[in-house]
């Protein structure tokens, strides 16, 4: 299963990266270096094996779906990179102005 | 000998981080320090009524463990000057048992590498031979604790990120059994594989360490409920009776013999101590690094989602839009082996390949978990293996990345099955540490210390630096 341009574009599109055209030939090399050291598996036989997270924590209880009270130490505030009258200011979904700009 | 107060042991450690050259300048495996304030919490440690256990005890905690008075960086420059709002429950134990946090350790970014050359902040130096990596991901935390700056440290392992450095820089490390120790504030790399780890300069340090911070945690879902025992009581339990196993998937032809002398050498140590020695076989062991590059990929892939310029860190703005801003926040503040992993995870998991490749690596996961069952149902006690193939390596001599990631063949069966692993050191080549390793029962960590502690007294001062 060679690893194409169009397949790491697609991937990283997917991890919102950008990534360069001369890394790309790079990337495109290295993945399909480790992936195919990767093959091996497909020769195991697995039919019968059944899989789960983590293996062997029995000990791991059901709990109810609930968590006790978490106590920040810091202020919203003092955590926000941008605070304005009391709003968290995040950037635009579109814009053409940076948020510094915006009145 | 009188134990030194909480102030006299920061003091010296500050002292010792100093004439070792800890910082860029030097060493690299000291990111964050605060002199003042950590001299200020010494005080209060010493002023308690009665003395603390850990008073003597500073610590050196990894930068992707979150601290209240220290930046958590986790080694990238997309967490740059981030300071948690919260401390991890592991450092909140700590300070309890009169410990003091003296700095954060550098490591590779988000604990992906093993060799903490993958730092935003540039690679950490090996003490005792600063022209060699000191292993990774918790390069840091390992050289901290071998240059003497701190007893015990804190590191994580997904694969062998605390036993791996550990033997590299000729101390001990411990990835306890997956559900020991409470993750809360640790920062998520592969959730199914991720563990706190001790590093100590012996076995009886990294077992005081891991007394303190194991056991259920409220805020951590996945900590277990299961009793903690006394782990340094195991100094003077017998070794009379016991099995050892030996696997032959860990002692392959290419091995260096000189490793294998110094396994053969501890494992007759066992023997004179009144153990059997038994061959066993772990036959997946050869498929581990594949599942291993498949599942924490996968995992970090999520992971490492959540950085995106908006709730964390590095924000790098234009006029393009929001998923521009992404883009262009993640591909600026992640490192190459971070996008690597992140690329190789998200196709995995694509449409078209999850079968093929992740799948199919949670299933061949499954037959090494149950490779260890059967040896531990066979009535071996404790496994025995060399920690890594070689010694530490030179600072850039690896540049293949597959050939990296082999470094972690010997370690992640332990996380992939969730097994209890230590690393301590069981001799030299070319001068330079080698590590042995014991793996145990899923939480018979008391049985991996007992064994721990008799292979250090067999051996000796001269197994270590």
């Amino acid at each position: 299963m060679a690893v194409t341009r169009d397949d790491v574009a697609h991937v990283a599109g997917l991890a919102r990266l950008a990534i360069s055209d001369e890394r790309m030939t790079e990337l495109v090399e290295q993945l399909n270096a480790i992936l195919g050291h990767m093959d091996v598996l497909q020769q195991v036989d697995t039919r019968h094996v059944e899989t789960t997270a983590q293996e062997g924590n029995e000990s791991l209880p059901l709990r109810p779906d609930a968590g006790p009270r978490f106590e920040m130490q810091r202020t919203l505030e003092q955590m926000a990179p941008e605070m304005r009258g009391g709003f968290f200011l995040v950037p635009r979904l579109s814009t053409h102005e940076d948020v510094s700009d915006a009145s | 000998m009188t134990e030194p107060t909480a102030v006299e042991a920061v003091t010296a450690s500050f002292a010792r981080m100093e004439a070792v050259r800890a910082g860029a300048d030097g060493l690299n495996c000291v990111l964050w320090s605060d002199r003042e304030r950590a001299l200020a919490q010494a005080r209060a440690v010493d002023a308690r009524a009665e003395r603390a256990p850990l008073a003597g005890y500073p610590v050196a905690v990894k930068d992707n463990i979150a601290t209240l008075d220290l930046p958590t960086t986790c080694g990238s420059r997309i967490l740059e000057g981030y300071v948690s709002p919260y401390e991890a429950t592991v450092v909140s134990r700590l300070r309890a048992a009169g410990s003091v946090v003296l700095c954060k350790t550098n490591c590779d970014e988000f604990a992906m590498g093993s060799s903490n050359e993958n730092s935003a902040y540039g690679p950490v130096r090996n003490p005792l031979d600063p022209c060699r990596v000191p292993g990774g991901s918790s390069g840091g935390s390992a050289a901290a604790v071998a240059a003497g700056i701190a007893r015990i440290a804190l590191g994580s392992e997904t694969g062998g990120s605390v036993r791996q450095p550990a033997a590299f820089c000729g101390v001990v490390g411990v990835k306890p059994t997956y559900g020991r120790v409470s993750r809360f504030g640790l920062v998520a790399f592969a959730s199914s594989l991720d563990q706190v780890g001790v590093l100590g300069r012996t076995v009886d340090d990294a077992a005081l360490g891991m007394e303190v911070i194991a056991g259920r945690d409220p805020y951590d879902s996945t900590s277990a409920d299961c009793p903690v025992p006394r782990y340094r009581e195991g100094a003077i339990r017998s070794m009379r009776g016991l099995t050892i196993g030996r696997p032959a998937e860990y002692f392959p032809a290419s091995l260096d013999p000189r490793v294998t002398a110094l396994c053969d050498r501890a494992l007759d140590a066992f023997r004179a101590l009144g153990a059997q020695v038994r061959d066993i076989s772990l036959p997946h062991t050869d498929l581990a690094i594949p599942v291993y590059y498949i599942v924490a990929p996968a995992e970090a892939s999520s992971n490492l989602a959540r950085f995106d310029g908006v709730r964390y860190g590095l924000r790098v703005m234009g006029d393009d839009g929001l998923r521009a801003m992404y883009e262009r926040t993640r591909s600026r503040g992640f490192g190459p082996e971070v996008t690597r992993r992140v690329l190789l995870g998200t196709y995995v998991l694509s449409a078209g390949y999850y079968d093929a490749y992740y799948k199919k690596a949670q299933e061949v996961r499954a037959c090494i978990t149950d490779d260890f069952r059967r040896a531990f149902a066979s009535g071996v006690d404790v496994i025995f293996t060399p920690t890594t193939p070689s010694p530490a390596f030179e600072l850039g001599a690896k540049s293949d990345p597959y050939e990296m990631y082999l470094n972690d063949i010997f370690t992640c069966t332990a996380n992939l099955s969730g097994v209890p692993g230590i690393s301590l050191p069981i001799g030299h080549v070319d001068h330079l540490p080698i590590g042995g390793q014991l793996l145990a029962r899923h939480f018979d960590e008391a049985g991996m210390f007992a064994a721990a502690y008799a292979l250090e007294r067999a051996l000796g001062e001269d197994a270590r630096r």
